[in-house]
């Protein structure tokens, strides 16, 4: 149910482009989805369709970036890849980590006409 | 043509959320979010907090529910400021909710408002609400798997309750196992074990508590 405030947040964002540019039509969306963020972007396509109607966002596709998530290591420096949520270093085990990327979730750029 | 934006998607949730925070930082008031299944014992677990904590500060209560004013019921009957919160539907609470809401309550007369989360363990972790810490709540009949199949919930709590724990025995449920996950995925969270019949574990998590309320509305 959430993707649906979510998909609504994409749809503001181009309205709110829209008053600043002059263009007609938006074909596509393209958004950036880290792995921590915890979005599935596959509901949110199927909400947006129908959330956007009458908008100036109707009928544009949504082109998704996915993010892999990454740590760097406080201890030994290392970077690491992030499977299922699990912060720890792959090097030496600490947990003492920073997260580099994964938690992103923004809209990137519109593909207008 | 393409027009570049980056505009982070949930910024108007973010920015209320902000906002509240600036409120209650001036206010001196403490925020608890309480989240967990639906049956997790979340109220009982606030009206366990509410007899400890009222002794030393002033509460109130959001309850958050998708209908029904049950909860809020109950809270009330403790003499205790209480708003229902019904999404009608939504599974989460949002930021502009809460905001909505706080003209009910008479902030001056408040140190510490806890807000019962949606029953839900996978859209109320999305939704920053002007929250100083957020307690998540998994009850041991739920099983000790859903730390790994809902991470998110985990991964943003500074306070893990392992609620129902005098059922331990009656199930397979391995808490270092739960306890090890959760740290690997937020090396800060603390767990508690506790039960709001034998009252195990509540002064221990009340003790934590009382030291971070201090330390906000003290300072």
């Amino acid at each position: 149910m959430h993707e649906l405030a979510i998909t609504e947040g994409i749809i503001k964002i181009a309205e709110k482009e829209a008053q600043k540019h002059t263009f007609k039509k938006i074909n596509a969306i393209k958004i950036v989805v880290g792995e921590l963020s915890g979005i599935f972007p596959q509901l949110i396509q199927d909400y947006f369709d129908i959330a956007s109607k009458g908008t100036i966002a109707e009928g544009a596709e949504l082109i998704v970036r996915r993010v892999e998530a990454k740590i760097k290591c406080n201890d030994c420096g290392e970077e690491s890849n992030v499977e299922n949520h699990r912060l720890r270093c792959k090097n030496c085990s600490s947990l003492n980590v920073k997260i580099t990327s994964g938690k992103e979730f923004y809209v990137d750029s519109l593909e207008v006409d | 043509m393409e027009i570049k934006v980056v505009k982070q998607i949930l910024e108007w949730n973010e920015d209320c959320s902000n906002e509240i925070k600036e409120t209650f930082q001036d206010k001196k008031i403490y925020m608890i979010n309480v989240m967990g299944s639906p049956g997790a014992g979340k109220t009982s677990l606030i009206v366990n907090l509410i007899n400890e904590l009222r002794k030393e500060f002033k509460v109130a209560v959001i309850e958050g529910d998708i209908a029904g004013q049950i909860d809020a019921e109950k809270i009330k009957s403790m003499d205790i400021p209480v708003v229902q919160l019904n999404t009608d539907g939504a599974c989460h609470i949002e930021a502009m909710s809460i905001k909505h809401i706080l003209q009910y309550f008479n902030l001056e007369e408040v140190d510490v408002i806890i807000v019962e989360n949606i029953g839900n363990l996978v859209c109320p972790a999305e939704f920053n609400i002007g929250e100083d810490i957020r307690i998540a709540i998994l009850s041991i009949p739920e099983g000790d798997d859903k730390v790994e199949k809902y991470p998110l919930m985990f991964a943003t709590s500074e306070i893990l309750v392992l609620n129902k724990y005098d059922m331990k025995e009656h199930f397979e449920f391995n808490d270092t196992k739960v306890e090890n996950i959760a740290r690997e995925m937020n090396q800060n969270i603390k767990v508690f074990r506790v039960s709001n019949k034998t009252n195990q574990g509540i002064n221990e998590l009340v003790n934590e508590l009382k030291i971070k309320i201090n330390n906000k509305i003290k300072a």
